[in-house]
């Protein structure tokens, strides 16, 4: 347990080092650089610029700054958004639980449509449900989700007025049933895709299971259909699932990005956008590391999740 | 996977005529080419991917209008308003004659990305998978490393800070979208690094290049080109994706996802803004993605014979 | 002779695939009696095997695989019932424990929790009941420390003890008729006996008949009392152990015995061990006449090869045999009693 622990730990810090040297290089090697904020200000010489260069550390070598902001990171100093002066990391803790609410709603809704669909178009296999079931999931990974979202508004809000057009509660009213209205709309579309993959795995999986000997004892012993579905089918199949989720999470996350533009949800996606908008480049830079640090804790707790819910796989 | 083309090369010239005829035959009874033929939803998706290229590339000469000609008089005119098929835009621009033409630049866009990223995730999956050890090891890392985060951040901080022209684009697309297609060529090299033949050329000293080009990716060409239909498929969504959020193509340039970035704000006044190019999208990518589920039924080595 | 618990009558199997019709099993007729063990004897693909899983309705549904004719318990045809129907036989009155105890097991839940679930499904009976019960049917096959053991997972025991388990798993409902598809051909050879040993035990104290798929003639004269032979989806020759094993008039049972390696010829050692050349036709190339005329040793062209032979009786004690030549052969093992 203590070796998988540590290793895991190294194996991600050495894909996070790899992501935020990608996400360094790109942001500091770009042709406008992080000075571009200052260029367009009027009245500013060149000589100003360097002297803000020269404050900032802009002049030193590369791989000096990139240290330095390492050092800086890793000592829970992530910077200041250039916007408004405050902290990075309380910048991204003040969007976290928009992002979260959307996500993990979402996520759900996935889960257990994507279950369902995957699990009985097994179960009914080449039946017609089976092939609208497959040739849904691939019209639904070529929707572009912002769009979705679009026709998604025009239908429900504008031309039927059932669901708010966007935003995350009605200023004045921010009771539990408002936020609920709210989120319907972005995480069902949000969920759309991941339904999709969702569902096309677990099928897979599920064929898989279906045919292994144990089914076959299981019905041996006279048990009822659900039960040999539930705790000998679904139970096994689901085990490579979890794996599945948490390869699922950046897809998630991105997924998020568009939706959250979509609806003015007031998440991390949104504040990506804005950032960019901004040229805020600590904020960019923090966004990019926290997506990486989620998506390693992601693939982490699904690795601890895949060996609780097998007990053949021991951690170490 | 036999290749009927390279039958004619070796003939004289005389006899090319007949020998390419044969040569044809021979590939339209190809059991990979006949079972890719019988399966419906890649037929459609074909049939539609030529209508749609075709309207893309020859409509725009048919149209009354040009994509760029602004008529004040007819803003916001609904689709069927006289010529206007498709309706106009906020301009008066026709949307049918946008709707082609940037067609032509997004699917040219999704098409040459996934020529590139395919080229560079075919040498990366070869070298890590062929030589094994640290170089493996190393590049799968850094290929773990782009897939753990969504690229559509990174593509996105790329856009904004370079000067996104239809170029730019398809070449950010192309590098934040070779790691699947890097993935499947290691695993795929992987598996055949051991075979006897490769065993074999190793023994008579063939160079490695010679081994990787001539030996192991003739091999390996059946899952690399099903990835390559799936890739155009998602670089066309991401092209769309970047130039909603507008740091994809600029206007006054026309593509699918920018003809989408002002429609949510007239979304109540006309709708056929969102709707038209969004159904454009929607078509094309849907289609690349059942061509690539039937070329994978078609080329999957256990489903033949 | 008592009513028998099972009787089969004109028993056909066909699979359906491809468009393609396939029939594995021909018209087979057997009847089991309370207590008793029969052997159904046959190299694999002589559908010994499906017809067992006929007999518990685990063959694929409808339209995939068409099952006729009856199999009677008690008076109901197990073919007309409803699939929730059959489950309720499943457990309490056939039971089944099948080759690859590495397999048959879920290797996710505990093996207690597997033993009390085929339990759970037919009895009323409270936590505590189900848990005594787990415990005593873990004793009586054999497994020592079986309050640690009921918490194990299957991964965590060896083949012998996952037989066990699914074996403990079967008896648990005290079932009329036990079916063991080939229990210990997974299994080492010391272990096999262990199983043997088990499995006739537990049947003398529960008085369950057996119904004991096997290959392996040694494995028949260890524990059956009525031997019948397959042989491309028809019985070819059936009657008690001596009968069979002692005067064989098929001459594939004659085949089948001669392979099987004995102790009395270890160390002396009479030249390779007898096998019959060829292979088990497949189900949909059967060949004209007698399936096994190609194979057979005593085959006489213009006869075998023309119509298929009755189950008839010959030999003494006279018992049924599906051969052209029975009449005129007086065969003897090759390998001598």
């Amino acid at each position: 347990m203590l070796r998988f622990l540590v290793n895991r730990i190294l194996q991600g810090c050495v894909l996070i080092l790899i992501v935020s040297m990608i996400g360094f290089a790109v942001i500091n090697l770009a042709p406008g650089g992080p000075l571009s904020q200052y260029a367009m200000t009027p009245g500013m010489s060149q000589a100003d610029l360097d002297r803000i260069a020269h404050q900032m550390g802009l002049d030193r070598p590369l791989p000096v700054q990139y240290l330095d902001w390492l050092g800086n990171m890793l000592t829970g100093d992530w910077g200041r958004s250039y916007r408004d002066q405050s902290p990075v990391l309380d910048v991204v803790w003040r969007h976290l639980g928009a992002t979260l609410l959307l996500m993990g709603t979402s996520t759900a809704i996935a889960i257990a449509l994507g279950t369902m669909v995957g699990v009985l178009g097994a179960l009914k296999r080449y039946s017609i449900f089976d092939y609208m079931a497959t040739v849904g999931a691939m019209i639904a990974l070529s929707i572009p989700t912002f769009w979705f979202g679009l026709v998604a508004i025009f239908i429900f809000s504008l031309e039927l007025g059932w669901l708010p057009a966007g935003s995350m509660y009605t200023v004045g009213d921010q009771s539990l049933g408002d936020y609920l209205i709210h989120l319907i709309m972005p995480s069902l579309v949000l969920a759309l895709v991941n339904v999709a993959i969702w569902s096309r795995y677990m099928r897979t999986a599920t064929l898989d299971v279906m045919h292994q000997d144990f089914v076959r004892t299981a019905r041996a012993k006279g048990l009822p259909r659900w039960r040999i579905v539930s705790a000998h089918i679904v139970r096994n199949a689901l085990i490579p699932m979890i794996t599945l989720a948490g390869l699922q999470l950046p897809t998630i996350i991105g997924g998020a990005l568009v939706t959250e533009t979509v609806f003015t949800w007031p998440g991390l996606g949104r504040l990506f956008i804005d950032s960019l908008g901004y040229n805020d480049y600590p904020v960019i830079m923090g966004l990019l590391m926290f997506s990486a640090i989620l998506t390693v804790i992601g693939n982490f707790l699904a690795d601890i999740g895949v060996a609780f819910a097998d007990p053949r796989i021991r951690l170490g | 996977m036999s290749n009927p083309q390279t039958a004619p090369l070796s003939s004289p010239a005389t006899t090319s005529v007949p020998t390419r005829t044969s040569a044809l035959r021979r590939f339209a009874r190809n059991p990979r080419l006949r079972k890719f033929m019988r399966h419906r939803l890649a037929m459609a998706g074909l049939v539609t991917i030529i209508v749609l290229t075709l309207a893309c590339f020859i409509g725009p000469y048919l149209l009354p209008y040009d994509e760029l000609y602004i008529d004040l008089r007819a803003r916001f005119s609904p689709p069927l308003t006289g010529a206007h098929i498709f309706g106009t835009d906020p301009l008066g621009r026709d949307i049918a004659a946008r709707l082609f033409s940037a067609g032509q630049i997004s699917l040219t866009v999704g098409f040459l990305a996934m020529v590139l990223s395919t080229l560079i995730g075919t040498a990366i999956g070869l070298v890590a998978g062929y030589f094994g050890g640290w170089s493996r090891v190393g590049l799968m890392r850094v290929t773990d490393a782009f897939l753990s985060f969504p690229s559509i951040f990174l593509m996105l901080t790329l856009a904004a800070f370079l000067r996104p022209s239809p170029t730019m684009i398809t070449l950010i697309i192309a590098v934040t979208s070779w790691m699947e297609v890097a993935r499947i060529v290691e695993a795929e090299v992987r598996g055949q690094a051991g075979r006897d033949f490769t065993i074999a050329a190793r023994m008579i000293g063939a160079p490695h290049w010679w081994i990787m080009f001539r030996e192991i990716l003739p091999n390996i060409m059946g899952p690399i080109i099903v990835a390559a239909t799936l890739t155009v498929a998602r670089a066309i969504l991401l092209e769309a994706y970047i130039s909603f959020l507008g740091y994809g193509i600029q206007p006054p340039l026309p593509s699918w996802g920018n003809m989408l970035n002002n429609a949510q704000q007239y979304l109540d006044s006309a709708p056929w803004l969102a709707i038209v190019p969004g159904v454009a999208i929607t078509l094309a990518v849907t289609s690349f993605n059942f061509i690539g589920d039937g070329l994978r039924d078609a080329l999957d080595a256990r489903s033949v014979n | 002779m008592s009513d028998p618990i099972l009787s089969v009558r004109n028993l056909t199997i066909r699979f359906k695939g491809d468009g393609r019709e396939t029939q594995v099993v021909h018209g087979v007729d057997f009847d089991i009696h309370p207590g008793e063990t029969l052997a159904l004897v046959g190299e694999s693909g002589s559908g010994k095997s499906v017809t067992s899983f006929a007999l518990m309705r685990l063959l694929p549904e409808a339209p995939r695989c068409r099952i006729d004719g009856q199999i009677r318990m008690g008076g109901t045809d197990l073919l007309a019932l409803t699939e929730p129907q059959m489950a309720a036989y499943r457990g309490p009155r056939i039971a089944m424990i099948f080759q690859e105890p590495l397999t048959s097991l879920n290797p996710v839940h505990r093996v207690g929790d597997q033993i009390a679930e085929a339990i759970r499904f037919h009895r009323k009976m409270d936590r505590t009941a189900i848990r005594a019960r787990v415990l005593e049917l873990l004793r009586m096959v054999g497994i020592p420390d079986p309050e640690r053991r009921m918490m194990a997972y299957p991964h965590e025991m060896s083949g012998g003890m996952r037989q066990r388990v699914v074996i403990a798993m079967a008896l648990a409902l005290e079932p009329e008729l036990l079916i063991a598809d080939e229990p210990t051909t997974a299994l080492d050879v010391t272990v096999q006996a262990q199983i043997l040993d088990l499995l006739r035990d537990l049947q003398k104290r529960t008085g369950m008949a057996m119904l004991f798929i096997t290959h392996d003639f040694g494995v028949v004269a260890e524990i059956a009392e009525r031997v019948m032979v397959m042989y491309s989806g028809r019985i070819v020759e059936e009657g008690s152990l001596g009968a069979v094993l002692e005067r064989p008039r098929m001459p594939y049972t004659s085949g089948l015995l001669a392979s099987v390696p004995r102790f009395e010829d270890a160390g002396q050692s009479k030249g390779p061990l007898g096998t019959i050349e060829g292979f088990v036709p497949s189900p949909d190339k059967l060949p004209a006449g007698c399936s096994f005329h190609p194979r057979c040793p005593q085959f006489r062209p213009g006869l075998c090869d023309q119509r298929m032979p009755e189950l008839l009786p010959h030999g003494r004690p006279a018992h049924p045999v599906r051969c052209l030549r029975a009449p005129d052969l007086s065969l003897v093992p090759e390998v001598p009693a």
